[in-house]
Order: structure tokens, then sequence, then C-alpha cells
């Protein structure tokens, strides 16, 4: 969180009065919330939900029914704000284009906006995989890989934006429990090295509160609750409560043995 | 179909105005020219030959009977130069290569990968619709060229081995060029240019406005190449008409 002061790294996020349908169907039902710059704030919340669109939104891949996104005071949907800050959606199935090898995912955002020499952007793509605890999968493509190694590709693809906003759709499902653990290391550090201010959208309740400066909880639509770690740990709303402590039931197995 | 012409216009309004942008996306450019060529050449070829072959076969006897068989090669050479080679490889072309475009792009759209571009600032019109749009525009009368040329020899084959016709090559070829110009041949050349135009612009829009998950990559596909090919068959009678009137 110190690191929010220099220019160069975590951006404020303010949604407010957020609202989208698709055809009939309300999925953003009026969403408020503020990330602080360097923040890690976790969003958790049953399937359907609205995760998904809802980070859409905050990268202006969707443009709201109602309400505004804004990016340091600036609104997200503006071609300046794009311009201006750097901002990455690592998405739920990675989204790696399967027409290039997993190096040249991993480089296009450089390739493409001729940023670095060939041979720097080599270098780069390499050490950004070695980052998400991957090697020897350069010259792979997309296809060859399992889901887990796609979603890891497509975080190391995030990483060589230097984002100054990342959003996380997810970024463990899929996964070993090691890999999970190599994942959120990588958030840990990757906000504690630039300062980038990071939303991550999960159901993994370890990572939610092991990464989470504070963390939202959303149910159809709407956010039921935002606070800290221990305040949503201790809400009494029943809804928060069944998601945060839904367990599958072995007591009546247990107790035979 | 119709609903959608004004996307289809705007989207190739965004192609022209991304065209400063060519010389960067120049490999890919190349990439998708040779991929074309690759695709295409041997098709082109046996269509071409025998598109030529079946227009003297029916012709040729018909004009021989009226003793007009100095006009086969004319007859030939102008059907082909003018109408059947541009047509036929545009709906050859809209089928082979319009159909991998809309399917290529249309996953992409599907699996997220062009929303991923846009996350990085990278324009899907440069990136991906211009390259293979003027790939198209330059691939195609190439190979409009190439199957007038074909399709001429395999006329020129037919008047020369059919029983009834038995015109010699050199006689073929003369009686061509006394009846067909330059100008016929140039014709067919700028028609194939603006069905270029049509098969990539409609083939990336459609790909670009798939819905419906995997399923909606065969939608795209099929819709593609019948839009292409209605479109083409309208221009094919608009640019003649209009050909027809200011030049005379
Ligand atoms: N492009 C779309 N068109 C229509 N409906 C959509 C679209 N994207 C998402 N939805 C619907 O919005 C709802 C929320 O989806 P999503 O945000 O993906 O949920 P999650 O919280 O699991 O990520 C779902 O019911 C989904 O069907
Ligand atoms: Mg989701």
């Amino acid at each position: 969180m110190n690191a929010a002061n220099n220019s160069a790294s975590g951006v404020g996020l303010v949604v407010r009065g957020l609202r989208k349908s698709f055809e009939d169907q309300e999925v953003l039902k009026g969403v408020d919330f503020a990330v602080q710059p360097g923040e890690i704030f976790v969003i958790m919340g049953p399937s359907g939900s609205g995760k998904s669109v809802l980070l859409k939104h905050l990268i202006a891949l969707e443009t709201p029914n109602a309400g505004e996104i804004l990016i340091n005071s600036e609104p997200v949907s503006a071609p300046e704000t794009a311009a201006k800050y750097r901002m990455a959606l690592v998405f739920q199935s990675g989204a790696l284009l399967n027409s290039l090898t997993v190096g040249e995912n991993v480089g296009l955002y450089l390739t493409e906006h001729r940023l670095k020499t060939p041979e720097e952007i080599q270098q780069i793509v390499v050490d950004k995989l070695a980052a998400v605890g991957l090697k020897d999968v350069v010259d792979k493509m997309p296809a060859d890989l399992s889901g887990g190694m796609k979603k890891r590709v497509a975080i190391a693809r995030a990483l060589v934006i230097e984002p100054q906003l990342i959003l996380y759709d997810e970024p463990t499902s899929e996964l070993d429990p090691l890999s999970s653990v190599v994942v959120g290391e990588e958030i840990l550090r990757l906000n504690q090295r630039t300062g980038v201010t990071s939303v991550v959208v999960t159901h993994d309740r370890d990572l939610a509160f092991g990464v989470a400066d504070r963390m939202a909880v959303m149910g159809d639509g709407k956010i039921l609750i935002i606070g800290t770690p221990d305040e949503v740990n201790n809400c009494k709303d029943p809804e928060v409560q069944s998601f945060l402590h839904a367990d599958f039931k072995r007591e009546s197995k247990n107790k035979k043995l | 179909m119709f609903r959608n012409i004004g996307e289809i216009v705007l989207l190739f309004w965004r192609v022209l105005r991304a065209l400063p942008h060519a010389w960067r996306q120049r490999q890919k450019v190349f990439d998708q020219f040779f991929e074309i060529g690759n695709a295409s050449l041997l098709m082109v070829c046996v269509l071409s030959f025998f598109i030529g072959a079946v227009f003297a076969l029916q012709t040729g006897p018909a004009l021989a009977q009226h003793s007009l068989s100095s006009a086969v090669g004319g007859v030939v050479g102008f059907a082909i130069a003018r109408e059947l080679a541009p047509i036929m490889m545009a709906i050859l072309i809209a089928g082979r290569i319009g159909s991998a475009m809309a399917a290529e792009i249309g996953s992409m759209r599907v699996y997220q990968e062009i929303d991923a571009l846009r996350t990085m600032n990278i324009n899907p019109i440069d990136y991906l619709v211009l390259p293979r749009v003027l790939a198209m525009v330059v691939a195609l009368p190439m190979l409009v060229i190439f199957a007038i040329l074909v399709g001429w020899f395999g006329g020129a084959v037919v008047a020369n081995y059919n029983q009834q016709l038995e015109i010699p090559f050199a006689a073929f070829f003369a009686d061509m060029k006394d009846f067909v110009v330059l100008k016929d041949v140039g014709n067919g050349v700028f028609k194939s240019f603006c069905f270029a135009i049509i098969i990539g612009v409609v083939s990336c829009h459609q790909g670009l406005t798939t819905i419906g998950g995997p399923r909606g990559i065969g939608r795209s596909v099929t819709k593609a190449v019948v839009n292409s090919i209605v479109l083409i068959v309208i221009f094919d009678y608009l640019i003649t008409l209009l050909l027809s009137i200011f030049l005379k």
C-alpha cells in the first residue's frame, strides 16, 4: 500500500450506481464501491451473480445502462483514459489468442505497440512466465496447455503491461492447490512491488482472505456487504454467512465413526 | 441480411480509415496473402480450366453450325475475361477463404480473444480486419488474371480437339485477339477488386458479430458465404451496368 504515492503506480477506482441489463434480464442492479490506489479488493459471490459482467465494465468492455466508473476521477470509457492508464483484465478462461504461441501471447502488447526490441521482449516474456511458475512453454500453442496453465499464462500476459489497475476473474479456479498458492503470492508480490490497484473476483475463500485488504460479497446483481476481511467474516447477514461458510455436511457420517 | 448492410458499410469505412496503419501490419498482410494463394491456387486452376472448356463446348458447335467457327475464340475469350472468371472465382473464394475468415474471427469473438485484444488497446480493425481485407483485395484480382489465362487455355483445348470444331490453337487465339482487347481483361479485374472488398468486409463483419457460443460460429460461416455471394451477384450487375454507361 505504501507504494501508492508513486505516480506510476496504482490508480483509484470508483463505481457509482452501476446498472446493466441484457435483453430483459437485469444483471447488475445498482453497484457502488470504491477502491483506493494500491489496494487489493476482493469480490466474492455465487455463480451468476454478475461478477464477470462487473469486471468487464471496469475495463470498458461493456457499457453500462446507468451509473459511472471513474479511474482517478476520469470516466473509464473516455478514449483518453485508456491511453493514459495501463489496465489489464485476466479473463476467467484465459482468453489467449489460439493462433499465437504462448510466448507471442505474453509479448503481444509490447510487440503490437512497438515498445521494446524483439530481444528485450523475449527476455521479458521468459521473466514474466517464470514469475507465475511456468518454464519451457514459450513455444507451445495455447491448445496444448491445461486450463490452469492457460490461466497462469494469461496472468503473465497481464504482468507484461505493468498495469496500474489489474482485474483478476477467478484466477485460481481450475488450479491445483500448489499453483493456487503461486498465483496468490504473485498477486500479493505484484501489488507490493508496483502498488498496482487489484480487484480479485474469486470463490476461493483461502485466496480471498489471504490477499484482501478489503472485500465485498455480491448476490444477485447487488453488493451485500463491503468491509475488511474481519468485518465481512463477522457479518450477520444470513445470505453472506451461508455463502462464506457453505460446506459439505459430513457431521452425521463423522459421528458414526 | 439487409439489416446488416449499414453495419457492413460502417466496417468498410473503418477499414478505409485504418489504411494508414497498413504498413505497420504488412507482415500480417503477407501472411494472409500467402494463405489465400496456398489454399486456392490449385482449385482456381482446375475450376477455370473446366469453365473455359465447358463454355467452348456449349457455344462452339452452335456457332460452327452457322459457319461462325471464327467467332469461337472471341466469344470464349470475351465471356471468360469479363464475366465467368471474375464471378466464379469470387464465389469460389467466398466459399473457401471468406468462410475461413468468418470462422476464425468468430471463434476469436466467442472465446473472448477479441475482448482480450481490446483490453491491450489493440484495435481489432487494425489487427484482424485490415490485413485480411487488404490481402483479399490484392490476391483475388491476381487469381482472376490467372483464371482468365487458364480459362482461355481450357477453351482452346476443347476448340482444338472437339470433332465438330477442330480449330487450331493459333487460329483460336488469333480470332480471340481480333475481338478481345485489354479493356475486357481490365474490366474483369476491376470487378474482382470490388468482389474482394465485399468478401473481406462481409466475412470479417460476420465473424466480429458472432453470438451464441460455439454454435454461433457455424451460423456466422454460413451467413458470411451466402451474404457474400448474394452481394457479389447483385454488384456484378450494377458494376457491369455502370461500366457499360461510362466506358463505351
Ligand atoms: N453478453 C451477455 N449477454 C447476455 N447475458 C449475459 C451476458 N454476459 C453475462 N450474461 C448473464 O449475466 C449473468 C451474470 O453472469 P456473470 O457475470 O458471468 O456471472 P458470474 O458472477 O458467475 O461471473 C448470467 O446470468 C449470464 O447469463
Ligand atoms: Mg464469472
